[in-house]
């Protein structure tokens, strides 16, 4: 929907009371209007009303916005920042206020090729596992080879994270099923944590068949395509919501079950995304009705307590931005963090401050990222802990960048991790 | 060489706003249904340059309208035709905290949130608490005289302002108060700056005053079949001697809004909610607690509730804290008004607003501040219904004149800005505006500081 044929009542929920402006990580930075949700929305006010054409400042400004919607759990009056935000920036792409050829050919890639055909996304998997895993990669590095690419591409190069050796689909039958089984759920293998962290894809699996549930992964699975409502692109948004739908036999399962809080957030709305859609919107609010985010699934089923003792380690947790703000989701995973037994937990300062990473933001505004990296940093050292939980592979990738001291785990592969220390018999 | 350039002389293009988009969010404030694009917006860090920034704009007679982070209810930082913004959201430094003395310097733009966390950090507290505390900004607070959920026992940000600093209309750079509990050396210039509304000076330091933290406290939550009975025990528990920190009530609006909103339990028939907290020392909050227990029974409260935890307090105070979010959301436009009377009125003040609400056949829901006759009639509507707007113009003129007739006041602790601007003489008395305008004229008399707020 464009901003200017939504209702204009959603805008106008804004009371600009400015509630949200100390909640904002680039209004805290900046202490700039511009930068802060309340400013973005009169911006897109004025925008609606006619007031102001869609300018180039107005679509840099919107892709400033960290998008992390920590000014939605502020909000008081409730405006729905999440549609807002969407809605702004496909407005943006489609006045093309922000087109420059290199712009319009890295998004045609990234958003409109390889996240949007999984086998592409695959087979350049499978060529960078190679490239790493071949020595080529240390190869590169030693003779600086990476000095031949552009300035930006030079500085991301070390922030490549590890590539899987085997996907999900290696890792995990297509159905496996329990001795107890209570529940029968479909799993979401995602693309990042597919390829980087398929381990985590495999830990979910192995908790959730220890909580009496059948779990089915299918094999071809898409994009959730948040990717592609966060970047201006919501016809590609909604093909790939639909393509998910028909991946999985809703009516066969209790639930479908991710693991990463950014496609969570976004699978939630595909009974929103897909409501004028004559074909999907019933199956589409079925799907939306289903789909559980995995520590709010088994705090629903009631988890069963680990009775295995790991060894002693201090654990934080750091909250994925569209965990806790975008699905609210807060309690589950500390709760699940405190029935391991082994376990100190501490709480993070700032535990829901976007550490940057923010979808492509790191990529796309690498100073702004870098600095709300350094501010978790300082925070997670605060905590004295030796492990970071955090249930979104894109804050995992982020925060093992400056990862010494800890190690990035998610909640459930710690619970995955005493589960099987049951079974060894160790106590 | 016009205004803005020399600004960027002076500051440096980063802190000279000029593009339309940086203007378009500088043009509000708080307020509902008010906005006006500034000429430019400029950031200072330091006093010497906001005296620079003054003294540039008072050559070319041009209107400066001083903003911190916009929270205002009354319009007071909304931009009049032509102003500079003068924003002093980037001075925020903490320069001092004197544990010896009780006090903490601090630059105008840093928010009142940071400074109750630097004052608990050291086991102190500094008690106003708008209910935009998290991001307001002290410099905006003292402008205002903002009030907060203790004002019955604790006062409001007056009682907490010993000095200040303040540049004038002429670009000079006066110290006003300081460190002395005792100091009537002539007459206290800073308290004619304390709620001034930024048209007398610019407020750029603040010294504010400190106290020992309480070392325990207490909730309470009772509800009521009649409002009337709510009343009368927040007049029996000052009867009998007990200044509770907290007092806050609900009505039956708000309560049906904070229970669709927050599904915390709230019975749907009662009339009023009240929430009361005592602190102080742990024997003293003890027995206060007990005897507000059996005030509130005797009264007629329908439900007491005690809360037993940290925890269980935190639950009794969601009421209370929801109750604007509540409200907020359920139309587009939420309009926040603040007529206060003397304690022993406020029965009658609320009943009155229920039945002007039902005679303009508007939604209000008033919750507030019950221990110093604070009332928050919030009115939900929408602004792009004329009709409806006019309505609510009309309940609001009543309300306003209901509580004068009272005794009460036009504005507890918002302001009168632009919003109330013509409520004023009726409210205070011709005299009193002659005199405002009089010391207005002397201290600007070019009328260059956030004029036609206040009075025209």
């Amino acid at each position: 929907m464009h901003l200017k044929q939504m209702d204009y009542s959603i805008l106008l929920q804004c009371i600009h009371c400015g509630l949200c402006l100390p909640t904002c990580p680039t209004y805290a930075e900046t202490k700039l209007e511009r930068h802060s949700p309340r400013g973005r929305i009169a911006l897109m006010r004025a925008i609606a009303k006619g007031e102001l054409p869609l300018t180039r400042t107005f679509g840099e400004e919107l892709y400033f916005c960290l998008g992390c919607l920590a000014c939605q759990t502020a909000c008081p009056a409730g405006v729905d920042y999440a549609k807002l935000f969407e809605s702004a920036r496909a407005d943006i792409e489609e006045a093309m206020v922000l087109a420059n050829p290199l712009r319009n050919l890295v998004r045609g890639v990234i958003v409109g090729f390889i996240f949007y055909h999984p086998r592409v996304l695959r087979a350049l998997g499978r060529v960078l596992y190679l490239y790493q895993a071949s020595g080529l990669e240390r190869l590169v590095r030693e003779w600086k080879l990476t000095r031949l690419l552009p300035r930006r591409l030079r500085e991301l190069e070390p922030l490549m994270p590890r590539i899987q050796r085997h996907f999900s689909d290696a890792l995990i039958r297509e159905v496996e099923t329990p001795a107890n089984k209570k529940y029968r759920v479909g799993l979401l293998t995602g693309c990042v944590q597919d390829l980087i962290y398929s381990h985590v894809n495999r830990d979910t699996a192995d908790v959730l068949i220890a909580n009496g549930c059948e779990v089915v992964t299918p094999r071809k699975q898409y994009c959730c395509g948040s990717l592609h409502a966060h970047n201006g692109e919501l016809a590609r948004a909604r093909e790939l919501a639909r393509r998910n739908i028909d991946a999985f036999d809703l009516d066969s399962l209790d639930a479908i079950i991710t693991n990463a809080g950014g496609c969570g957030s976004h699978l939630k709305t595909y009974g929103e995304l897909l409501r004028d859609d004559p074909q999907y919107a019933a199956r589409a609010r079925q799907w939306s009705a289903k789909l559980k985010d995995i520590h709010e699934w088994l705090a629903q089923i009631g988890i069963r307590p680990p009775r295995a003792t790991l060894p002693p380690r201090r654990v934080t947790y750091h909250e994925s931005c569209h965990l806790c703000h975008g699905q609210k989701i807060t309690r589950e995973p500390r709760e699940i963090l405190k029935l391991i037994p082994g376990l100190e937990l501490v709480e993070l300062p700032e535990s829901n401050w976007c550490c940057g990473s923010a979808g492509i933001y790191n990529i796309t505004q690498p100073e702004m990222s870098r600095k709300l990296l350094a501010r978790k940093s300082q925070n997670i050292a605060t905590t004295g802990a030796s492990v970071v939980a955090s249930a979104n592979p894109g804050c995992s990738v982020q925060l093992e960048s400056v990862a010494r001291a800890f190690r990035v785990e998610h909640p459930v592969s710690l619970l995955a991790e005493a589960y099987r220390a049951e079974t060894k018999g160790r106590r | 060489m016009t205004l803005t350039d020399s600004f960027v002389e002076l500051l440096g293009g980063d802190r000279v706003l000029r593009e339309r988009e940086d203007l378009i969010v500088y043009a509000y404030d708080g307020t509902a249904a008010l906005s006006q694009l500034p000429m430019c917006v400029v950031l200072p860090v330091t006093t010497q340059e906001v005296a620079e920034v003054i003294k540039l704009a008072a050559a070319q007679k041009t209107p400066v309208v001083t903003r911190g982070s916009g929270t205002g209810l009354s319009g007071g930082s909304v931009p009049v035709p032509g102003a500079v913004v003068l924003c002093l959201t980037q001075m925020d430094k903490v320069l001092e905290l004197d544990e010896r003395n009780l006090t903490m310097l601090v630059e105008a733009g840093v928010t009142t949130q940071t400074v109750a966390e630097r004052a608990e950090a050291a086991g102190l507290l500094y008690p106003p608490d708008p209910g935009s505390m998290k991001i307001s900004t002290i410099g905006g607070n003292v402008a205002e005289n903002s009030g907060g959920l203790r004002g019955l026992k604790y006062g409001i940000t007056r009682d907490y302002v010993i000095g200040m600093e303040v540049v004038l209309a002429s670009g000079e750079i006066l110290w006003l108060g300081g460190k002395c509990v005792k100091d009537v050396a002539g007459y206290s210039l800073r308290d004619l700056f304390i709620g001034s509304e930024g048209t007398l000076g610019v407020i750029t330091k603040v010294l504010l005053k400190l106290v020992p933290k309480p070392q325990s406290k207490k909730t309470l939550l009772a509800t009521f079949a009649r409002m009337d009975a709510a009343a009368e025990t927040v007049s029996a528990i000052v009867a009998a001697k007990i200044i509770p920190c907290t007092l806050e009530f609900l009505d039956k609006t708000t309560i049906r809004c904070v229970e669709e909103f927050a599904h915390i339990g709230l019975p749907l028939d009662a009339e009023a909610i009240l929430l009361m907290e005592t602190d102080g020392h742990p024997t003293v909050v003890e027995d206060e607690a007990r005897a507000m227990e059996a005030i509130a029974r005797e009264r007629g409260a329908t439900s007491v509730q005690v809360a037993q935890t940290a925890a269980e307090a935190e639950r009794l105070a969601t009421a209370r804290r929801a109750s604007f979010s509540a409200l907020a959301r359920v139309s587009p436009t939420t309009i926040l008004e603040d007529a206060t009377v003397p304690r022993s009125e406020l029965a009658a003040m609320v009943n009155f607003i229920q039945e002007v609400g039902k005679r303009h056949n508007l939604r209000i829901g008033t919750f507030g501040h019950m221990g110093d006759g604070n009332l928050h009639p919030t009115f939900l509507t929408d602004e792009r219904n004329t009709d409806e707007m006019k309505r609510v113009e009309e309940a609001m003129r009543e309300i306003f004149e209901f509580a004068v007739q009272l005794g009460g006041t036009i504005t507890g602790e918002h302001g009168i800005g632009l919003a109330k601007k013509r409520f004023l003489p009726k409210a205070v008395g011709e005299g009193s505006v002659a005199l405002m305008r009089q010391i207005k004229r002397t201290l600007d008399p070019h009328n260059i500081l956030n004029p036609g707020k206040v009075f025209d």
